[in-house]
């Protein structure tokens, strides 16, 4: 069961700001990871479940092993990252995917794909699914990415609570899924392991949004539901990095929820289906006074 | 006694029913900002529809980076926590469930307690589980009203109960005493 983290918010707001900029220096100075542009309400809460978690009395008390003891960082960047996801969350995006984005994919003759926060890799599987049954998985390469090394480590294996999997299949269903997700698991015990052929095209990496810089020419980029947890110019300057993967028509697909309408980065967007925040890069930008 | 700026509200079993009264009451004028965190299965959609049926003020979903306004009533989407941030902004995340609930109470509250202190109303409704008890504590620490509906009165009174037990109320109500009150706290 995961801490509540309630106990200690609110007591003195002013002491706790200082408190967590010295714990987020601390993240950039000593180990070089940047939270300074994160939305501060939901990473105040998650130093919080870590201050709770690890039994310390506050927020300095944590900096303070984060400093000296070497063994924390990755204690600490599990607690911050959220690796929450699922198979074919919000089946109707993957629907669309399979529908829409697929079909437009086929013309090309290599097809290069980025997912950016991929947790453990549950919607990296997902896609993977989609690519198979599309029988455009074999011309795909597809680039996983997270700043969580663990997550990752847990993405390559692929394995994941057997509790999940009917509520997993369900989704798939609803996703337009042709056969049944259990042909594409082994269950053992309490466990089912995703096939590992579905990761034979797929490059598991770290790569951190904040500091990272492009790497690839992708039709489509995948980042759904870390944005969210950006402050504005952080999203903005991520979107951007997005735009400048994509070839020109390239696909964008976020989380169901997410908002751009700040962001000046997404006039190079334009949208496929709005509701499912699924977006085209524009095309170059043409000069107004082109033409006749 | 600092101004109401915004009135968050939590419940979950027999919600539905309880915001639409609670929501048919309020002063059409009221300048305070309304956000409602509930759990009840039925879809977004049609939460928004049917409180929008009943509510004497609009009904939206509150959508992250849009500020927190006034006189409008915002609803948390479904499967996402919402926080409300100091600059009085929405904002989304989709950490863990809390106690099998997300959105969470407890998140919503104890971020609005963050951001709004004293000009914070914070309401408990009928709801068959404990979310909302912390962040009722929450608000109250931060100099915020707690209003609690009387376990008698609620459709499900463990969700009331445990935020009586944990965090006490400054009312202790019953559904139809409720929006009185409120339009007189920030009317005035
Ligand atoms: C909530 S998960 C989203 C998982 C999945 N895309 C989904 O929507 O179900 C967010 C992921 O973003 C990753 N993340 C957060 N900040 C990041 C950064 N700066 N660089 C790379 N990944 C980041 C986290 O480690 C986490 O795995």
């Amino acid at each position: 069961m995961n801490p509540v983290a309630l106990n200690l918010s609110g007591i003195d707001p002013e002491l706790d700001d200082i408190e967590l900029n010295l714990f987020v220096s601390a993240m950039r100075q000593r180990h070089g990871y940047d939270f300074a542009q994160y939305a501060p309400a939901s990473l105040k809460r998650r130093v919080y479940q870590l201050v709770e978690q690890h039994h310390t009395t506050n927020i300095s008390t944590l900096t303070g092993r984060l400093l000296h003891d070497p063994t924390f960082l990755p204690q600490v960047l599990e607690g911050l990252s959220v690796p929450v996801s699922d198979m074919f969350r919000d089946p109707p995006v993957f629907r669309a995917l399979r529908e829409q984005v697929l079909p437009a994919l086929s013309v090309h003759p290599r097809i290069t794909i980025w997912q950016a926060g991929c947790a453990r890799g549950q919607e990296i599987y997902s896609l993977a699914i989609l690519l198979e049954e599309a029988g455009l998985y074999d011309r795909c390469q597809i680039y996983a990415t997270d700043f969580n090394d663990a997550a990752l480590r847990q993405a390559r294996e692929g394995i994941y609570p057997a509790r999940e999997a009917q509520a997993w299949s369900r989704n798939y269903q609803a996703a337009g899924g042709t056969c049944s997700l259990a042909d594409y698991y082994s269950a053992r015990y309490d466990f089912i392991k995703l096939d590992q052929r579905l990761r034979r095209n797929v490059v598991f990496a770290d790569h951190n949004l904040v500091t990272d810089a492009v790497f690839c020419e992708a039709q489509l980029v995948l980042c759904r539901n870390v944005l969210i947890y950006f402050s504005n110019p952080l999203q903005n300057r991520v979107l951007a990095m997005f735009r400048d993967s994509l070839l020109p028509g390239g696909f964008l697909c976020l989380g169901l929820r997410e908002n751009l309408a700040l962001a000046p980065a997404a006039r190079d967007f334009e949208a496929l289906d709005s509701s499912l925040r699924l977006f085209r890069r524009c095309p170059e930008p043409v000069h107004d006074h082109e033409g006749g | 006694m600092k101004a109401v700026e915004t009135i968050v509200i939590g419940c979950s079993t027999g919600g539905p029913g309880a915001l639409a009264r609670l929501l048919g009451a309020l002063d059409h004028r009221l300048p305070a900002s309304v956000v409602v965190c509930s759990h009840a299965a039925s879809s977004p959609h049609t939460l928004c529809q049917l409180l929008a049926q009943h509510s004497t003020l609009p009904v939206i979903e509150a959508c992250e980076r849009e500020p927190v306004r006034g006189g409008m009533v915002q609803v948390a989407p479904p499967d996402y926590h919402l926080l409300i941030e100091r600059g009085r902004r929405f904002a989304l995340s989709i950490d863990e469930p809390v106690g099998f609930s997300r959105p969470s109470i407890d998140v919503l509250f104890s971020s609005a307690a963050e951001a709004y202190g004293a000009g914070l109303i914070a309401v408990i409704l009928t709801g068959a589980n404990a979310d909302g008890a912390a962040g009722l504590a929450c608000v109250r620490r931060a100099g915020g009203v707690a209003i609690v509906q009387q376990p008698d009165d609620a459709a499900a009174p463990a969700m009331p109960r445990a935020a009586l037990e944990l965090a006490g109320a400054d009312h202790c109500l019953t559904l139809d005493e409720m929006a009185p009150l409120i339009n007189r706290l920030c009317m005035t």
